[in-house]
């Protein structure tokens, strides 16, 4: 099916139809329900749909000259579509990484095997700020390190799909997940009682059960005591602040900044109406580095003095782990196979995109020589900010690129430019194909490792566009996997 | 529940009622002003913000008081911080600080209104569009207080939120009446000079009282039912008097959540607090002026005793 995967001849694999025309057996029964809308229908409930995201005020932040700015990420009315069987082999890919990631955190923190070894060159923790040396020989409760992971996957064919990037550390957009589908059943009733789809709507309460079951060793369960959690979040300015809110209100947890929260008694305790009490498990949207000024940055004004002794102790847990940011490295993406076998003893069932580590002077050659075909990327760098997608960029750029390359390579890594999948998105012209990524949510504790169906499906809106990020322009779409 | 979510609830109401009570002021002005000469106009203007307490930003800004630099000086001038425009904003800044302990349905009458307001005050009002920014902060309210009596738990947060609106209401209408106290003053009306009954309409206006009022006193304009129906009867809704039993009701609510009396239960069990317990004859003769401003002054302190006793700052 290569040559002709897409209806517009690009060579791009088209999700819902395949190169002859023909509707692909994913997309059967949303397309017969398609073909049955009026146009005049379908344009209506477009703009209502960006209306009644506006009203909800889902929306994240850019920041400009002046003042914060709120946007809408825009939000796409077509879903995409992925069968039972493609999730479950998905699904397995996905609950193999996750696992070796967070066996891989344990060892980096503990003995350190894969370094031992030599499987894993000892520098990418000296050089990654991430790594958290003072965490070296704690064990976070259950010995979980990611409690919430995002993997991020692409597809380039009926059975080709890559990750693409790790996000352990505090994966975001979930909320966008859960309102896209509260969108899509509101516009279209009548389409979901002609097709089965995976629910999602309970993430909210699978992640309030899944953080309450990481109670920290000091926690004191008598009386059918439930632990507390709340989520930290860093204020309503923080671009994210909708989801944070969102989150906290759909699990009946007490949203907190750092301000609210102070170690007494040794417990972190949280301000409330009543005076001060005692918070268990803190789901925490705020990076390492602003959790705790005496730990981190003496001179910071943000985070709660005192509360990394209270964690050491076993007083709280915070999820994710301190220190869990380490394996959202790039450059340690590039050993994710290797790690994958070593703590799972399996072959990764989901591949790596090919890299090239320009730490390596025989791929910085290959790289350097072939710029204008790759996709480089820093490898601390996040959210699509400092990389260079080669065959778009301009000669100045690669120039410049090129430059920054050859005087800090261990900074980056270089990809193929890969030929994304396509699903279709609505257009006043009709359906058009453009490319898609998908961000899984997983949620961790010591009962098991449980994958939401869908996630995230991030879609570029200008056509032949690779990028997908938010902050530059992509949308976001309802994701479906559907019931057998 | 946090101290800062209560603050923030709290908060959120005040200002809704602010901005609801502001936009009020301004339609009575306006009224009055265009069946006024110019003169007597803008003593109108100057009244309005003198009430509101803008009177030395205002004048740093403007050297007149005609009638679109005053409205467009309340509504939306970035030379007054205290505008209509802001006070939205921070109905809405303390709605997301707040939003886990309101509605869904809450919180979107906030951010759809404030979308449309904060869209219709980036220009400048003229007098024909007046009406609809009033008519939307009026609307504004309904929407959010129906959507609160409808949808929010009747705990903590359903009384702070309700404990802010009653103190910002009862200061509302205590302002609008001191700033025409003078035209009160029995002696005026008693030696049978007339009332100035196009005064005592706006008075009665800006406190959206005018039909309720005609309906108690049966068209009968004097001082003492004036005062007697703004400040003791406690049926109507915007009443000191009715302003100040919400309150009480709130705070005892909270007192029996916490099982705990605080300085704000002390404060309105003090026997100023008790507003339906006075007489008119009494305010006359403690000088209504002067009745008025320790009123202010207890409401304040109510307010300042609520964020100590509930942790809302510290």
């Amino acid at each position: 099916m290569a040559g002709g995967a897409s209806p517009d001849g690009s060579g791009n694999f088209d999700e819902m139809t395949d190169g002859a025309g023909d509707v692909r057996p994913a997309y059967a029964a949303y397309g017969q329900w398609y073909e049955g809308q009026e146009a005049s229908y379908l344009k209506r409930k477009n703009s209502e749909a960006d209306e009644s995201f506006r009203r909800t005020g889902i929306t994240f932040n850019v920041y400009g000259e002046d003042e914060a700015e709120e946007r809408l990420i825009p939000f796409d009315m077509v879903p995409r579509i992925i069968t039972a069987g493609e999730w479950r082999r998905l699904a397995r890919g996905i609950e193999q990484r996750v696992r070796a990631l967070n066996a891989f955190l344990y060892d980096l923190y503990h003995r350190q095997e894969i370094v031992r070894s030599g499987r894993l060159p000892e520098r990418l923790l000296r050089d990654n700020a991430a790594w958290l040396p003072n965490m070296v020989g704690h064990t976070p409760p259950g010995g979980i390190y990611t409690h919430i992971v995002g993997i991020d996957l692409v597809r380039t064919g009926p059975d080709e799909w890559f990750v693409l990037e790790d996000n352990a550390r505090t994966p975001s957009g979930v909320s966008y997940m859960l309102e896209n589908r509260e969108t899509m059943m509101a516009m279209f009733p009548d389409l979901f009682s002609q097709v089965g789809v995976e629910p999602v709507s309970n993430y909210p309460r699978r992640l309030a059960r899944s953080l309450a079951a990481c109670a920290p060793p000091q926690f004191d369960a008598s009386g059918g005591r439930e632990p507390t959690v709340a989520v930290l979040t860093p204020g309503i300015y923080n671009s994210a602040y909708y989801e944070h809110a969102f989150l906290a209100d759909q699990m009946g947890a007490e949203l907190v900044e750092g301000s609210d929260l102070r170690v007494i008694d040794g417990k972190v305790q949280m301000r409330t109406t009543r005076g001060f009490e005692p918070v268990d498990v803190i789901y925490r949207r705020v990076d390492d580095e602003y959790l705790d000024p005496l730990t981190f940055h003496p001179d910071s004004v943000l985070g709660v003095p005192g509360i990394m002794d209270v964690y050491r102790a076993g007083g709280v847990t915070i999820a994710n782990a301190p220190g869990t940011g380490i394996s959202d490295d790039k450059a340690i993406y590039s050993f994710m196979p290797e790690i994958v076998e070593f703590y799972t003893g399996e072959k990764p069932l989901l591949p790596n995109v090919k890299t090239w580590r320009c730490a390596d002077s025989d791929s910085l050659a290959y790289v350097l020589d072939n710029l204008d075909e790759l996709v480089v990327k820093e490898v601390h760098g996040s959210g699509g900010y400092g990389m260079l997608i080669g065959p778009t960029a301009t000669k100045k750029e690669i120039k410049a690129f090129r430059a920054k390359l050859e005087a800090k390579p261990e900074n980056y890594i270089a990809q193929p430019t890969l030929s994304l999948s396509t699903c279709p998105i609505y257009t006043r012209a009709g359906l058009a194909p453009r490319h898609v990524d998908l961000r899984p949510y997983v949620l961790v504790s010591p009962d098991g490792v449980d994958i939401t169906p869908g996630g995230l499906s991030r879609v570029a809106l200008k056509p032949g566009s690779l990028v997908v990020n938010s902050s530059q322009g992509g949308g976001t779409k309802d994701t479906w996997v559907l019931k057998d | 529940m946090l101290g800062r979510t209560a603050n923030g609830l709290f908060w959120m109401f005040r200002y809704l009622e602010r901005a609801e009570n502001t936009a009020r002021l301004l339609e009575a002005g306006l009224r009055m002003a265009l069946t006024r000469d110019v003169q007597s106009a803008e003593e109108e203007w100057r009244s309005v913000i003198s009430t509101l307490g803008l009177k030395s930003s205002f004048e740093a800004a403007s050297d007149t008081y005609d009638g679109a630099t005053v409205w467009n000086f309340v509504l939306r001038d970035r030379a007054n911080p205290a505008n209509v425009r802001e006070m939205m904003g921070a109905v809405r800044s303390n709605a997301r600080t707040a939003r886990t302990h309101i509605s869904s349905q809450v919180w979107e009458a906030v951010n759809e209104n404030w979308m449309k307001l904060d869209n219709q005050l980036s220009r400048p009002i003229s007098q024909s569009a007046l009406g609809d920014v009033v008519t939307r902060l009026r609307r504004t309210g309904m929407e959010i207080h129906g959507a609160m009596d409808g949808t929010i738990l009747r705990d903590e947060g359903h009384h702070f939120a309700r404990a802010g609106t009653y103190l910002e209401r009862a200061e509302s209408t205590a302002r609008i009446l001191d700033m025409k106290y003078y035209l009160l003053l029995p002696s005026l009306s008693y030696v049978g000079s007339s009332l100035d009954t196009g005064q005592w309409e706006q008075v009665l206006r800006s406190v959206a009282g005018v039909s309720s009022y005609s309906w108690i006193n049966h068209g009968n304009i004097d001082a003492p039912s004036i005062v007697e129906f703004l400040v003791l009867d406690d049926r109507f809704p915007r009443s000191l008097a009715f302003c100040r039993n919400a309150v009480r009701v709130h705070l005892t609510g909270l007192a029996r959540l916490h099982e705990r009396e605080g300085k704000c239960s002390a404060l309105l069990a003090a026997r100023e607090s008790d507003i339906s317990g006075h007489t008119v004859d009494a305010i006359f003769d403690q000088g209504l002026h002067e009745f008025l401003i320790e009123f202010m002054a207890h409401n304040t302190a109510i307010g300042e005793a609520i964020t100590e006793d509930y942790r809302f700052l510290a």
